[in-house]
């Protein structure tokens, strides 16, 4: 079982603010309808909201702002207290457990990094990295040695006893991520870490934080509203409005197969070769045999080899995991999607 | 027509309007104004021919002060025939009041969804309803209605007083008795525990003081006293029977061993810059021979400061973690805001008696509600992600408030440890009359002898220890520690190493000095301790000068004082109590409509009522007279000099020094020139209010205009104005509301300058709140004045903060 056990698993999570919240909820026998409940006073956060996320995965949460992607996480980190709803850690019920307990799962299983940074400005990027060492208790040089590692990781090396504001965003953004990676967290929660950057630093922050997933490899949940970037790291995306959530699917899913009206305007206009694998557009293997030298993975992002494979004009062939050729990619086919027609389009990936 | 289109495009207009006509025609109503003006002829005649003169100098009374005796000019507040409002009490009303609080509980009961709960939601709500139920039926809705309708007998309002006062008294004697063994009688009596309780706290701080006072100026008590909590009184026996012998005694530290000290942590702290004003400060207080109070004054701060701070932080942490308490410390901590430093006095001198502990309790009571403000203030500022980071990092809830929440609040806090200093030292020469000890006390005998150069000197003493206190508090948190140096014990340790050294050096030369001034007639050891009153002074220089002033100047200023008196202040004075109750209302609600709307108005109406419920109606007139006319005198130089300052880069810095050092300094010390120019008048006062209410509005001046954005100014030039046009037209404009704060700063030092000016002799309610002082004290009285003024003050402060406000939003820059 404990491969198989979801690392987080919400089961009807709802989060309602306001005065007569879980009276208002009860009524509403578990169906919540937001605009109702703004009149009553009260703000929808998360309206039933059930999903589960397995190890190493990274799960997107996606939304406008104030679509309550924020206080989805804050339950699961258990910031908040959620209003109803069960949620389990590794199995354990979050919401029964004591002060005690709870401190201990942020002591060793859980990191944040967040949107402000929201780093200590009395304390240097050392004391700040090391600081949930400290307050676990362990001694001082420890956790300023596990510091300077985690410096040295996230590549600022050399600017240990900066304050907080001697720093750019990029960099200070920097020190979050190590101050969150720094018990060694099998959980990694980020709320728009990368929103406060501008567009240049965000592309190198996002290839920062893939390389850094990449060693790491762990259970993470990313709120984004941007969905580029959700397209770029996201293993699944959960799309939320208004504290429900529309779809909650892989990349290309959601994008070849909206299950809402919400979630069609939402990726209309998202380029079908940023979702798109080699997979989806490959055709078997005919008895053409004039092959290009050229190979492609099967996973590979349309966008990532389309220049090569439109260079080429023989068909390109392409290879699973283990290497074996599974089939060949026309380039008419790529061409089709780059600039065809949308909606023609059907998916098999 | 033309005149109709104009008003209905300027409704503000119309509406002032509006409000002066009918002010002015209740005003003329009365025809007590008439009467006014004619005593102010009788005035201006015996002016003339020299009758009136103080009957007791300034001297004199000020000595008949600190023996706890009232000169006449202040017992005789002249009798004013006024129009009270006053009403019987009758528990119909009460029972009027609390049905329609519970109709409105009621009310609240039947619309809310969880029944069950409500009563565990709303208790708070409950209680203060009830509360003020109870209260406005007893009060205001019987005084009210026999405002008028009612015949004329005391009001209940005015019980208050006498049955706070009844109150305190059964606290302090018969509420919750215990029987203490006293020695005296050698029997056990009753005594109530509140006293027993503000006994102990004080002799605690009592301990404190002395302790650290004795340590840095020598005796012994505190050791013995120390030792008699373990074996009875044999301490005493034992200090009473060696009084003579040299050990007997500790000898104090030498005055250079603590300014070298200084030195050293100036430069520890800092680095060169701060060491050295730490350290020639210390030189100044000796050589001047001010060494003695100086330390004293000292010991009651360094007790004083870390109490008031402590208590701040934790009322402050207290208050951000429970909405109750905050509910309930908000509008006290308003109130302490514009709450007279003498109306402390009152209840502290009855509950703690007189002497050091009290000066302390008055202080820490004093300073603390800043400290709370700025740390709530801090606390919630700081951003939710910052908390809840702490709390992902797995942060127990005091390591949250210790470790994340406090360090990250530190700016805020840090302001209030300053403002504790400074309201510290400000209390110093306020807390020496009811017997705290040091430079107060000696500033105020200075200014019994009319020593103005003395003074001066002991002012600066005061001005140094706060400058120097405050420099080094704030070194001293700025301070970080360093990981990564690798440093051995004498490294790390060589500061205190250092000031070792220092201290047996200086102890030898202190010992030396013994042969060095053995032949010296007086035999003073000047290396050890430069006793008070025999180092160096200016004295003589500031006397002649002053001398100087008073034989030339006198005939011109006494012409122009009579003119003052006779032409502006009397009539003032007389216009402002010939306002009948109602044509105030008018008024001051009329203004608080137009500035801020119906919130405004009522607002300042209720704290208008509450004034005009007390006896001291026409005593708040008086106040607001003076207030009135020092503010608009304060306002018109302030913002002039501040703007031609301005123009100058050197000026500008220059003009900011002088506003520290004259906000820093006792404002006691403005009274004696004035009352040696100008007697024992109303001028004498304005004239004292004037010079320290000046200080905000010149700053802030300064401040608003060198502040207005350069884009703005640029703007400015290439459109081609003028230097005047665009100081009137962009550069104004924009600091108006900066200009703003400056006045409503003005409002609340002009307030308590003015009640200080009762020692000059007023008729207000600074003379009131005296009376009370110095007649052993009715707490309720003394509270109710105290409030009295703080009302004024905050009617003012609600009506320009919420200008300015409008102001800022109006211009986008909120
Ligand atoms: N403490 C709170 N009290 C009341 N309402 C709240 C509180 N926190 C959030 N809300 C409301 O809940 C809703 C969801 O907020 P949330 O912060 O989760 O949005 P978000 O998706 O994270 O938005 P953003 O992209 O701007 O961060 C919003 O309507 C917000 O106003
Ligand atoms: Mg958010």
């Amino acid at each position: 079982m404990s491969d198989q056990q979801p690392v987080i698993k919400c089961d009807s999570v709802y989060k309602i603010f306001g005065k007569n919240a879980e009276k208002m909820l009860q009524d509403a026998n578990g169906k919540v309808v937001a605009a109702e409940f703004q009149k009553a006073g009260c703000v929808v956060g998360v309206n039933n909201a059930s999903f589960e996320v397995n190890k190493g995965e990274m799960l997107v949460v996606m939304g406008l702002s104030g679509s309550g992607k924020s206080t989805l996480l804050r339950c699961i980190s258990r910031l908040t207290d959620a209003t109803a709803g069960n949620i389990y850690i590794e199995g354990e019920d979050l919401i029964s457990m004591s002060d005690k307990e709870l401190i201990e799962l942020r002591r060793n299983k859980m990191g944040m990094v967040f949107q402000s940074f929201a780093l200590l400005p009395h304390k240097t990027v050392l004391e700040n990295i090391a600081f949930p060492l400290q307050v676990k208790g362990n001694s001082t040089k420890d956790s300023i040695k596990r510091a300077k590692d985690m410096v040295d990781l996230v590549g600022l090396t050399g600017r240990e006893n900066y304050f907080p504001r001697q720093l750019s965003g990029g960099q200070q953004q920097r020190v979050g991520i190590a101050r969150s990676l720094a018990v060694e967290p099998d959980i990694w929660f980020l709320d728009e870490p990368f929103s406060a950057l501008d567009p240049l630093i965000r592309k190198e922050m996002q290839d920062e934080f893939l390389r850094l997933q990449g060693v790491l490899n762990k259970t993470i949940l990313f709120v984004t509203h941007d969905f580029d970037e959700a397209l770029r790291l996201a293993d699944r995306i959960a799309i939320m409005k208004d504290g429900i959530i529309e779809q909650l699917d892989t990349p290309a899913n959601i994008v070849l197969n909206p299950e809402t009206e919400y979630v069609r305007k939402f990726t209309e206009d998202v380029p079908r070769e940023k979702v798109l694998k080699i997979k989806s557009v490959m055709e078997p293997v005919g008895d053409e045999t004039d092959f290009s030298d050229l190979r492609v993975s099967e996973d590979a992002l349309i966008e990532t080899v389309a220049e090569a494979v439109l260079g080429d004009p023989k068909s390109v062939p392409v290879l699973n995991a283990n290497d074996d050729i599974v089939g060949v990619v026309h380039s008419s086919k790529v061409i089709h999607v780059l600039f065809g027609e949308n909606s023609t389009l059907e998916s098999n990936a | 027509m033309n005149f109709i289109n104009y008003l209905s495009e300027r409704p503000k207009l119309t509406q002032l309007g509006i409000v002066l006509i009918v002010f002015f025609i209740l005003m003329s109503m009365t025809g007590l104004y008439h009467d006014l003006i004619v005593e102010r002829h009788l005035f201006a005649k015996s002016v003339v021919k020299g009758e009136i003169q103080s009957s007791v100098g300034f001297a004199e009374s000020m000595s008949m002060i600190l023996n706890w005796q009232l000169p006449p000019q202040l017992v005789r507040i002249p009798e004013l025939t006024f129009y009270h409002p006053v009403i019987n009490t009758s528990a119909t009303y009460v029972l009027i009041a609390l049905l329609v609080t519970a109709g409105l509980l009621y009310k609240s009961f039947a619309e809310s969804v969880n029944k069950s709960q409500w009563l565990r939601v709303n208790w708070f709500q409950i209680i203060s309803k009830g509360f003020v139920g109870i209260i406005v039926g007893l009060l205001f809705i019987p005084t009210l209605y026999n405002w008028f309708f009612g015949e004329v007998t005391r009001s209940t309002f005015w019980e208050i007083p006498f049955m706070l006062q009844d109150f305190s008294q059964y606290l302090i004697f018969e509420f919750w008795q215990t029987p203490v063994y006293d020695p005296e009688i050698e029997d056990y009596e009753d005594y109530g525990r509140v006293r027993l309780f503000t006994r102990a706290i004080g002799v605690t701080l009592l301990f404190l003081i002395n302790l650290v006072r004795e340590l840095l100026i020598g005796g012994f008590e505190t050791v013995v006293s120390l030792a008699n909590v373990f074996s009875d009184q044999s301490g005493w026996d034992w200090l009473n029977e060696n009084k003579d012998k040299w050990y007997s005694s500790v000898p104090a530290i030498p005055w250079t061993v603590l300014t070298a000290g200084a030195f050293i942590l100036g430069y520890k702290l800092q680095g060169v810059g701060l060491s050295i004003l730490a350290g020639f400060s210390c030189i100044y207080l000796a050589v001047f021979g001010q060494w003695e109070p100086a330390m004293q004054t000292l010991s009651f701060v360094l007790v004083a400061a870390p109490v008031s701070c402590l208590s701040g932080v934790i009322w402050g942490v207290l208050a951000y973690k429970s909405r109750t308490v905050e509910r309930v410390i908000t509008p006290l901590l308003l109130i302490a805001q514009t709450f007279p430093h003498f109306a402390y006095l009152v209840p502290v001198i009855v509950f703690f008696g007189i002497g050091d502990h009290a000066g302390a309790v008055a202080t820490i009571i004093f300073a603390t509600p800043p400290m709370i403000r700025l740390t709530l203030l801090g606390l919630k500022r700081v951003s939710p992600e910052v908390s809840d980071a702490g709390r992902m990092s797995g942060c127990r809830n005091y390591q949250l408030m210790f470790k994340v929440l406090i360090p990250t609040a530190r700016r805020d806090i840090l302001i209030g440890v300053n403002q504790v200093i400074m309201q510290c030292l400000a209390m110093a020469v306020i807390a020496s009359f009811i017997g705290a000890m040091g430079l107060g006390f000696n500033l105020l005998l200075a200014l019994n002898q009319l020593r103005v150069g003395q003074a001066l000197e002991l002012g600066i003493c005061i001005v140094l220890i706060a400058v120097v206190l405050d420099k080094l508090s704030l070194a001293w948190a700025d301070k970080q520690t360093d990981y990564f140096a690798d440093l051995s014990f004498v490294e790390r340790n060589k500061t205190a190493l250092l000031f070792v050294a220092v201290f047996f050096a200086a102890i030898l030369f202190a010992w030396f000095g013994n042969w060095v001034f053995a032949d010296t007639a007086k035999g003073i050891n000047y290396f050890y301790l430069i006793p008070h009153n025999k180092g160096i002074t200016t004295e003589p220089f500031w006397q002649a000068g002053v001398d100087y002033m008073v034989s030339n100047w006198r005939a011109g200023i006494k012409i122009f004082n009579t003119w003052l008196l006779v032409e502006v202040l009397m009539p003032m004075k007389a216009s402002f109590l010939a306002m009948p109750a109602i044509a105030t209302f008018v008024l001051t609600m009329g203004i608080g409509y137009i500035i801020g709307g119906i919130r405004s108005a009522i607002v300042v109406g209720l704290f208008m009522l509450f004034i005009a419920l007390t006896p001291w109606w026409e005593r708040a007139l008086i106040t607001m007279y003076m207030l009135t006319f020092a503010v608009i005198v304060s306002v018109v130089i302030g913002t002039i000099v501040g703007a031609i300052c301005v123009q100058n880069k050197r000026a500008t810095k220059f003009i900011l020094l002088v506003c520290d050092t004259f906000q820093t300094f006792p404002s006691f010390i403005y009274l004696i020139p004035v009352i040696m120019l100008f007697g024992v008048t109303d001028t004498s006062v304005l004239i004292a209010v004037i010079v320290y209410a000046v200080i905000p509005p010149t700053r802030y001046t300064v401040e608003g205009l060198r502040n207005v954005p350069e884009s703005l100014l640029d703007a400015g030039d290439m459109s081609g104005v003028t230097k005047l046009q665009r100081m009137f037209k962009i550069e104004f404009p924009l600091a108006f509301p900066h200009i703003m704060l400056g006045v409503n700063q003005c409002v609340v030092f002009a307030l308590f300058m003015v009640i200080i000016g009762a020692f000059i002799g007023t008729e207000d309610l600074g003379q009131e709140i005296m009376q009370q002082l110095f007649s052993g004290g009715n707490i309720g009285s003394g509270l109710m004045l105290g409030l009295c003024v703080a009302f004024i003050g905050l009617a003012m402060d609600h009506l320009i903060q919420t200008w300015a406000e409008k102001r800022k939003t109006l211009l986008g820059l909120s």
